[in-house]
């Protein structure tokens, strides 16, 4: 990985912290969101890691995680940040920069019907939600 | 003779090994033994005061306290045994603690026989014990202070404004050490000079403070409270009484070369005032490279001197002080980066040290404070700092933590970040250290407010490759490996004793750590005072530590001489070796085995003597004496042999 004012300080960046509201660099990479997370099995990076490219300005690495969309928002973390920083904001901007090209948003002809049929309506809402 | 025994229990530090009803009953029946009793802590009030009741009420002439080391409560229990109007010295240290209880833990049995033996040896001691007064010695209420860094000064202001009179030696031509050089300190950010330059002006108009500058230790010898100073003032080949400072011969001096002040990031003249605020205000020829010394012309300065200060003939000059108290406070060095290879061998102009940056910054450095680098005089955009910079590196460096490199990088980093708004810092650190007031919170606000870059992790090499410096690290919280091609690189290269500590030290007969900084006598109870009375240690030449500590540690120093200086004599241990003139027969094996320069031989009498003051008791001219003239009071052949029948 090679480090420069560039890499570190890009746009796609500074709109995440502007939507999110957060500090990235506030983060002192103590673990104690990951320690805490319930979802961390289905992750593939872990929350504290996801900030850590952030800081790196590693933002399109952090857009490919799964982590991003396992996160469930249960504000565990944010309660328990010792720097008061929220990683469902952050992790709900990762998500819409994801969603914001308007051409990975869930089409709802293009769910199976079979998956509709099994699929709580509650599951349905959340990835309407999640996912637009 | 009626002899009492008491035997701690330590808790369950001997208590938990030591069958110690089992010593109470084998030592019942033993010879002449007035008293004998157990309790959990002897040292506690209430097991004083059973040692007192017990001399008080069955008469004892003799106590034996079977606890731990002398070392630990030795003073503690002489101190009782002298509050029931016994002699002190009828009092020993039976230590069944340090060298039974704790190494045999595994053998109680073997233990309880142990103790029983090393109890029945003492009270064999002190049935021979005689009663002894301690001896006093006079005073001498001057100090020296050694180094004049902000640790000696403080140390000599103290001493200096309590109403002693202190000699304040530093090797430089000016006061202030290190901290002169530093453009701003953490975590306040304010200015170096202008918190330094009231103290050392101070320092320098003090009436009680004689300062040498320019000058070393020659020689010294001589114990507590009278110790005897040979100063050495080297030649300046100015006459420093007759010069005003005016600087006319440094403006007129053709020769420039390499400032050590500047860290030979800028030239001076070869008579010189190293900077501006300077305390002593005067010059220096450097002999080695003014033309009148190595090419025998020139002269320029002596002409152009308004007052006739120039004396190119000049000579060392030797002082003589007697002092009674010394604070060694003689700084420190930074590693030299030419001995680190993986990042360059200092080759790389824009490859500096954490005090070259400081000169760098420093209004009245090389740049004027701008941040340029060295090679090209660029304003660097990417700078790397890299910490830890052969400190806690075992195999390459040190295995000790410089301590404040943690700190001061962090202040670096949020400076350049001031001075270069658009640039980027990186840090490279492995553990960020930053305990003391307001210091995490300084670091916090480098990381969060001014966008300074901290990466997890070592650099592995550093090397120029077109006009940039190429830094190969990690960063072990990503797991990724880092490489950044930077502007200039600064590493905090580690803390290392100043050159010339430990020949010092050997001067003073105090000892030093295998890295070279000096031992203090207790590392938590006692650390400012070195193990030879009468010497105290401050600042960075005990250890890495920043300026509130080195402050803090002088005050302290400071005190303990003032403590020393409360009175006109001082009180020192009888317990000495002794000659018995009518044996000896002046071969002078004493001498040479006596490691504290204790023992003379009076060529006159043919005699050897002791100096009593400066006798430890360690009991090595005892030993060496062929024809058994020397012995130590209160532990001469007889004890030791009736000590021997007790044990075996």
């Amino acid at each position: 990985m090679k480090l420069s004012r560039e890499v570190i300080h890009t746009e796609d960046k500074r709109k995440l912290q502007d939507i999110s509201g957060e500090e990235i660099l506030s983060c002192y990479q103590c673990g104690k969101c990951s320690a805490g997370c319930a979802m961390t099995s289905a992750m593939d990076l872990l929350p504290h890691q996801v900030i850590r490219l952030l800081q790196l300005g590693q933002v399109q690495e952090a857009l490919d995680s799964k982590t991003i969309w396992v996160c469930a928002s249960c504000l565990a973390c944010s309660a328990r940040c010792p720097r008061g920083m929220s990683l469902p904001n952050v992790m709900e901007s990762l998500r819409s920069t994801f969603l914001r090209p308007g051409d990975r948003c869930l089409n709802p002809a293009e769910i199976p019907y079979e998956l509709l049929e099994i699929v709580p309506e509650q599951a349905l809402v959340a990835a309407f939600r999640k996912y637009t | 003779m009626k002899i009492g025994v008491f035997i701690c229990h330590c808790g369950l530090n001997i208590g938990g090994v030591v069958d110690i009803p089992k010593v109470l009953e084998a030592l019942s029946g033993y010879d002449s033994l007035g008293h004998v009793t157990d309790y959990r802590y002897m040292c506690s009030d209430p097991g004083q005061q059973l040692i007192k009741d017990a001399i008080r009420d069955k008469g004892l002439t003799g106590v034996v306290v079977a606890a731990c080391s002398p070392a630990m409560h030795e003073s503690t229990f002489r101190r009782t045994t002298e509050a029931a109007s016994l002699n002190p010295f009828r009092c020993e240290m039976a230590n069944i603690r340090e060298q039974c209880s704790w190494p045999h833990r595994g053998e109680p049995e073997k233990a309880t026989q142990k103790a029983l033996e090393i109890i029945k040896a003492s009270v064999e001691k002190v049935r021979k014990n005689q009663e002894l007064s301690p001896l006093s010695i006079p005073v001498t209420r001057q100090a020296l202070v050694i180094g004049g860094g902000i640790a000696g000064m403080q140390a000599a202001l103290d001493i200096a404004d309590a109403g002693y009179n202190v000699a304040l030696v530093e090797r430089l031509p000016y006061i202030g050490g290190h901290m002169a050089q530093l453009s701003e300190t953490f975590p306040t950010l304010d200015c170096s000079q202008c918190i330094l330059t009231p103290k050392s002006s101070e320092v320098g108009s003090h009436p009680n403070i004689d300062l040498f500058t320019n000058s070393e230790i020659h020689a010294i010898s001589g114990y507590v409270g009278n110790f005897d100073v040979v100063i050495r003032r080297k030649a300046a080949y100015v006459n420093w009484d007759v010069c005003n400072g005016c600087g006319l011969c440094m403006e007129k001096c053709p020769v420039k070369t390499d400032s050590d002040f500047e860290l030979r990031l800028a030239k001076t003249k070869a008579v010189s005032i190293a900077f501006p605020q300077a305390v002593p205000n005067r010059p220096v020829i450097n002999s080695e490279v003014c033309r009148h010394f190595t090419q025998g012309k020139c002269g320029v300065c002596e002409k152009v001197c308004p007052v006739g200060a120039i004396n190119f003939r000049q000579e060392d000059a030797i002082i003589d002080r007697k002092v009674g108290a010394v604070v060694v406070a003689t700084g420190y060095d930074l590693h030299p980066k030419t001995r680190v290879g993986e990042y360059g061998y200092g080759v790389a102009k824009d490859v500096i040290d954490g005090l070259e940056f400081e000169r760098l910054n420093s209004a009245s450095g090389p740049t004027q404070g701008e941040i340029r680098r060295p090679s090209d005089g660029k304003i660097p955009k990417e700078v790397v700092f890299i910490q830890c910079v052969g400190s806690r590196d075992q195999e390459n460096g040190y295995p000790y933590c410089s301590k404040i490199c943690c700190m001061y990088t962090a202040k670096h980093a949020r400076l350049y970040k001031h001075k270069v708004p658009d640039g980027q810092p990186y840090v490279f650190y492995m553990d960020i250290r930053a305990g003391g007031k307001g210091y995490e919170e300084f670091v916090q606000r480098a990381t969060e407010e001014e966008g300074v870059l901290y990466l997890r992790g070592r650099v592995s090499r550093v090397f120029e490759e077109d006009g940039k410096i190429v830094v190969f690290g990690v960063d072990t919280l990503s797991n990724k490996k880092v490489e950044i091609h930077a502007d200039m690189v600064v590493l905090a290269t580690a803390i290392v004793p100043a050159h010339g500590q430990t020949e010092l030290a050997r001067l003073l007969k105090i000892s030093t750590d295998e890295w070279g900084f000096l031992s203090e006598a207790h590392p938590k109870l006692r650390p400012v005072e070195s193990l030879t009375r009468g010497i105290y240690i401050a600042g960075c030449a005990q250890a890495p530590k920043d300026i509130p500590d080195s402050v803090t540690q002088a005050g302290s120093a400071a005190a303990k001489v003032l403590a020393l200086f409360s009175s006109d004599t001082l009180s020192h241990t009888p317990e000495v070796a002794v000659v018995d003139e009518e044996i000896c027969r002046g071969c002078g094996l004493c001498v040479e085995v006596c490691a504290y320069d204790a023992r003379t031989l009076d060529m006159r009498r043919n005699l050897a003597v002791v100096n009593e003051v400066l006798c430890e008791g360690c009991g090595a001219c005892q030993v060496a004496c062929p024809s058994g003239a020397t012995c130590q009071r209160n532990m001469d052949t007889a004890q030791v042999m009736s000590m021997i029948d007790a044990v075996i």
